[in-house]
């Protein structure tokens, strides 16, 4: 090859590269600096940030929203956290439905949508994720970012060798330092992950937050699925609501599971532990995460139908029935916002003094009957200073 | 443990600049086309990683 082509096939090569760079370099940027936008319900009496609890978080990617209802009337203060995997949407969903929706009768409500937004900001292209979905609305389809199981590797790297959990000595998996769910109670001079889960312990001992409620979506073959997972001190609000649910209101069963004493890092164990508040983690599930499932597309991540999956499951091999209805994303929201609900109100009831009563959230047979899309409003026709970013 | 964190982040950014410096020049230098090609395709990731892009 003469000098002139050679320098003519590396300036194509270079150039082509350099467009490779632009085209992926958007896509990721998209990605990660997506803003979606939330409706405020009118019930909505503030709306603050995390690093407001915990100064260093100032600025972080993690610095997430923190919306409060506030009804003025005494009584307990609940709060309902989605977003802490961000690749379990119904969590996240859920929660912006209360956001969008809720009014407050008595007592305070707190939401978070993104307890861990670094995680929302990551996707899993090695596992043919999409990034983004979009839920069907009257006025349009609504934009949402997929994200992934850990932290951003962008928001902390490197991982350790063993994670040892703190402030228990656990050892875990290495990249457990990024999932929110092992990281708890957290602590003020860790990794980002290990400050968020502080900042939030310092909101709920500051807000003085009776229930605690974290959302959350299981693969069909993992055992902890279709329930509700309880801090010793939330056993009995726990059972109550797992059976009124089950018996009068859901098609499917919602059970009742301990948090294992020696199981640490998980909310439904730490925030319990290190706090007056009675802790609860809902499973709804979501063959979208299953290992068996066949193509991994936003098809499967809204209609939870996958033929992989009924397969294994007529082997025996899921802790959760699945058929040609699939797991849809209206019932798994419709679960998280009555479980949601049912909780609060069963809590209500045992405790009068502290007594907490929402309204106005759609349960599960009208996300049913309307999808999660309905409950979503257009933040182009509502004033702006109702609508924020995140 | 998170400065030490950012530290490591740091010089893993400049060690990806570095390496990204000499695939470009060893692009520049090799007269070998099927080299240039391989050195363009192994830039792109490192050069995204420099950016924090991904």
């Amino acid at each position: 090859m003469s000098d002139k082509c050679l320098r003519n096939a590396k300036i194509i090569s270079l150039v082509f590269t350099v467009v490779v760079i632009l085209i992926a370099g958007k896509s990721f940027y998209e990605h990660r600096f997506f803003k979606g936008a939330v409706v405020l319900s009118s019930g909505v009496t503030e709306v603050k940030k995390l690093s407001d609890y915990f100064a260093p978080l100032k600025g972080t990617m993690n610095d997430c929203n923190i919306y409060i209802f506030d009804s003025k009337v005494p009584g307990g203060t609940a709060m309902v956290v989605g977003g802490s995997h961000p690749e379990e949407p119904a969590a996240n969903l859920a929660a912006q439905v209360m956001v969008e929706n809720a009014q407050l009768e008595q007592g305070r409500l707190i939401v978070a949508i993104w307890l861990n937004k670094s995680a929302s900001t990551v996707s899993r292209p090695g596992d043919a994720y999409p990034q983004f979905y979009y839920i069907p609305t009257a006025w349009g389809k609504k934009k949402f970012r997929l994200g992934d199981r850990w932290a951003n590797p962008l928001d902390s790297w490197p991982d350790p060798e063993v994670y040892v959990h703190y402030p228990s000595g656990q050892m875990l998996a290495y990249m457990d330092i990024r999932n929110m769910n092992r990281v708890w109670p957290g602590r003020a001079n860790g990794t980002i992950v290990e400050q968020t889960c502080y900042a939030f312990m310092e909101l709920i001992r500051a807000e003085g937050v009776n229930v605690f409620m974290d959302l959350h979506e299981a693969e069909l073959e993992y055992p902890v699925i279709s329930t509700i997972v309880a801090n010793q001190n939330a056993q009995e609000v726990a059972a109550m609501a797992s059976m009124i649910l089950t018996a009068f209101e859901f098609e499917r069963p919602i059970g009742m599971e301990f948090s294992p004493p020696s199981l640490h890092g998980l909310s439904h164990r730490e925030v319990g532990d290190h706090s007056e508040a009675l802790s609860v983690l809902f499973e709804s599930p979501e063959p979208f995460i299953d290992r068996v499932r066949g193509v991994t597309d936003e098809h499967l991540l809204l209609t939870g139908k996958d033929p992989f999956v009924m397969k294994a499951g007529e082997h025996g091999l899921l802790y959760e029935k699945i058929d040609e209805r699939g797991w849809p994303i209206e019932v798994r929201v419709g679960r998280h916002c009555s479980t949601i609900l049912q909780v609060v109100q069963t809590y209500s009831e045992m405790y009068p003094d502290k007594a907490i009563a929402i309204s106005q959230v759609p349960r599960y047979a009208d996300l049913i009957t309307n999808g999660v899309g309905y409950y979503f409003y257009n933040p182009t026709t509502v004033s702006s200073d109702r609508v924020v970013y995140e | 443990m998170t400065t030490v964190n950012l530290i490591i982040m740091i010089i893993y950014h400049l060690i990806s600049a570095f390496i990204s410096f000499v695939l470009i020049w060893s692009i520049i230098k090799t007269k070998n086309i099927q080299e240039a090609i391989l050195y363009c395709i192994i830039l792109i990731p490192f050069v995204l990683r420099v950016f924090h892009i991904k």
